[in-house]
């Protein structure tokens, strides 16, 4: 009975939201270092925001830990290599997508870091750093948002002068099925992530940072509120399951009841968002002067048996990753990131990047669609969607091209989390055409301002 | 006392309505738009489809610039063949410039057997979104993606997919070259080209711009930037930039010697008689030049 109190006092978004079956079979796995592959190509453009430029050249010998690309405009990352070899080659090479996109090649030789990198494993906890010195930190080491939007970090502390922040949200919710990787970040690498927190405290000024968790991770909740103890300023919230939690909009309601306002920032009300993954990678960027050239990875799946949760270097040949784990063979589709929100890899011969946070293996039944029918304004879609929009009104405009009322509709508010699709009895493509809508209809209002 | 209620109503709305129908004369007396009565005319000759193809918003948009131009330079309906502005120039005693009939032609040939599928697309079924989601079943970042926009935006039925192919295939009778389709592939692969002599055309089939080894990884008929056809072109019409090859058409004299020296086979030859044993090609190359 006390249980089920507890279950009602707890928070959550109040519009829209699905509850699909979680699937986290890979959550007692511990993190595995996935060892170095001999070839590694890394993407120049591994955020969102403008491609990084290449500094090396052809025949350079690189350090793990040395600058290879520069970032490039206001919302840009560096690029550091993960690897101690020589670069063989910088060309176009086919992405997950199988669009050609620069790349830097390097052949692996050894694993010779940068002096100035800490490569011991001690926990540091003071920090030394003032506000200004940790922002240049995050940005001269190329942390990116690893929730897999990939949204360069330092950008978001960049706080306008008539704001200031309220909340500083560490997002730990995972609610994609199947990833794991920030639930074992929480088990293994707590206490490294509380001091990214702290760091991030700091430097945006936050008199406090609320830790938000789904209750499905029950292990991570208990260990962080013991942890938390020593940390006066961090709180940890443990939330109702349900899915898009994660998305920034939605966790910020459920965690502070404000609602950002659309076509705005979480900025706009005070709030600064997180991912805990975020956290570790700064923790690393200013206690061991560590640049982000890791990524962590579920490799997941129903049929896999060899279920993983790996941290890989950038830049590794996806297929070394599938070899060692062994692709099941009744697998119809390959995603990376979340089965929501993730996308099918139409080329499997490519690289690891920034904020890939999954690979899942689809067996041929889970990953056909169902036959499309009529659209019988059952209104599951609209109940679905965390943003009060209305899809299968969306949809037929968007297929009439009717892109000025798309935007009265306000199409660019989509999350694009899915939830329309998934709720459709009908099986229609919604989400599919809201996202063409929604390219379309930007594209429409760009033309219209110039 | 029912009487005069029914009395009342009419005397009221009655009154109102006359009123009304008053100012609405008046108003209309007033702000009454002069229209030239020859915009309505020149519309009437233009085919109504409404297609754009000709620059302007719909039909009456094509018609009023026409009369407020006083010209037909550079004003063409290319829906209903050069008639059409033959009829508009009578009425207006205007000569009209005399235009090229041009055809749209698909500059891709990656069929499902010179191209083979590496993945499965199913999603959507529009171009515009699979282009955002991949490069193509076949690989090619460049090629046909194969949901059709160009067949859906088409309003003269002159596109469709061939099932055997997978790629849109332009009926040569029924395109009027409007140029809606060219603004709906997503990689503008469908070009508007002359149509030529009888309808004789030629034109390279690919819009790889990859490296020749890396085009031919995707697909066996992709032009591979080799210039063999440059070299052998007599009339400088070919330019190869980023290893794609592209025939200008008004240079092209139609001679047939590139789509001979092509080693992938990504010239296009099309309406031309069959061409005779190898002996003799040089002769009918010779006559061919005459000819043109």
């Amino acid at each position: 009975m006390n249980h089920l109190l507890e279950m009602k006092r707890m928070k959550t978004f109040k519009i829209g939201g699905i509850h699909p079956e979680d699937n986290k079979l890979s959550k007692g796995v511990e993190v595995e270092v996935f060892p170095l592959p001999k070839q590694a190509t890394l993407f120049v453009n591994q955020n969102l925001g403008a491609p990084s430029t290449p500094v090396v050249q052809k025949g350079d010998h690189v350090k793990v830990g040395q600058l290879i690309a520069k970032a490039e405009g206001f919302i840009g990352a560096n690029i550091h290599s993960p690897y101690s070899g020589t670069v063989t080659k910088i060309d176009p090479v086919s992405d997950f997508m199988g669009y050609k996109r620069t790349a830097i090649e390097i052949a692996v030789e050894g694993d010779e870091w940068m002096e100035h990198i800490d490569t011991t494993p001690e926990l540091k906890k003071e920090i030394t750093l003032s506000k200004s010195e940790i922002i240049d930190k995050i940005k001269e080491c190329g942390i990116v948002g690893l929730g897999g939007a990939c949204f360069p970090t330092h950008v978001k502390y960049m706080i306008p002068e008539n704001k200031k922040v309220d909340y500083l949200i560490i997002n730990a919710v995972e609610c994609e099925p199947y990833i794991t990787t920030d639930h074992r970040m929480m088990l293994e690498k707590a206490e490294e992530c509380l001091v990214g927190i702290e760091a991030l405290l700091i430097a945006s000024g936050a008199p406090v940072a609320l830790i938000g968790i789904e209750n499905n991770k029950p292990d991570a909740i208990a260990h962080l509120q013991e942890l938390i103890k020593d940390y006066p300023k961090i709180q940890v919230h443990p939330l109702k399951t349900k899915y898009p939690q994660g998305a920034e909009k939605q966790l910020i309601h459920a965690l502070t009841n404000r609602v950002v306002p659309s076509g705005k920032l979480p900025i706009e009300v005070g709030v600064i968002v997180n991912n805990i993954t975020t956290c570790y990678a700064v923790y690393e960027a200013i206690q061991k002067n560590k640049p982000l050239i890791e990524t962590h990875l579920t490799v997941s799946g129903k049929s896999l048996e060899n279920r993983k949760n790996l941290r890989v270097r950038l830049g590794t040949p996806l297929r070394e990753i599938l070899d060692y784990v062994g692709i099941p063979e009744d697998t119809g589709k390959v995603i990376s990131g979340g089965p929501m929100m993730g996308k099918a890899i139409a080329n499997l011969d490519t690289f690891a990047v920034k904020g890939m946070s999954s690979i899942l293996f689809m067996n041929e039944k889970e990953s056909k669609r169902g036959e499309t029918i009529n659209c019988i304004r059952c209104g599951k879609c609209v109940l679905g969607c965390p943003m009060r929009l209305e899809p299968y009104l969306l949809a037929p405009l968007v297929e009439k091209k009717d892109y000025e009322a798309c935007e009265a509709n306000g199409i660019l508010d989509c999350i694009e989390c899915g939830s329309c699709s998934y709720n459709c009895p009908a099986f229609r493509p919604l989400l599919d055409l809201i996202r063409v809508g929604k390219s379309r209809t930007t594209a429409m209002i760009r033309s219209r301002k110039s | 006392m029912d009487y005069k209620i029914i009395i009342i109503a009419t005397v009221v709305l009655g009154t109102i309505g006359l009123l009304s129908a008053v100012i609405l004369y008046y108003i209309a007396k007033k702000f009454r738009v002069e229209e030239d009565p020859l915009i309505d005319e020149v519309a009437e000759l233009l085919p109504g489809a409404n297609c754009g193809g000709c620059g302007y918003p719909g039909c009456k948009g094509l018609a009023e610039a026409i009369v407020k131009a006083g010209s037909l330079d550079g004003l063409n309906c290319p829906a209903d063949g050069s008639s059409t502005m033959d009829n508009i120039a009578g009425l207006l005693g205007l000569t009209a410039e005399a235009t090229e009939p041009k055809i749209a032609v698909l500059r891709c040939n990656g069929t499902c057997e010179s191209a083979p599928a590496k993945s499965l697309y199913d999603s959507a079924l529009s171009c515009a979104y699979a282009n955002t989601l991949f490069a193509g079943e076949s690989g090619c970042q460049y090629g046909c993606l194969g949901c059709g926009d160009c067949v859906t935006v088409c309003q003269f039925d002159a596109i469709y997919m061939d099932p055997d192919t997978k790629l849109p295939t332009v009926i040569e009778e029924k395109c009027v070259a409007c140029g809606a389709c060219v603004k709906a592939c997503p990689r503008t692969l469908l070009e508007l080209r002359n149509k030529g002599k009888r309808g004789m055309r030629i034109y390279v089939a690919c819009s790889n711009q990859e490296k020749g080894g890396v085009a031919r990884k995707n697909c066996s008929v992709a032009c591979i930037g080799c210039s063999k056809c440059v070299q052998v072109c007599p009339h400088d019409a070919i330019t190869v930039n980023n290893f794609l090859a592209y025939i200008d058409f008004n240079k092209c004299k139609l001679c047939r010697k590139c789509a001979e020296v092509c080693p992938t086979g990504a010239i296009h030859e099309i309406n031309f008689p069959p061409r005779k044993p190898k002996q003799q090609t040089e002769e009918v190359n010779s006559s061919n030049e005459s000819l043109a």
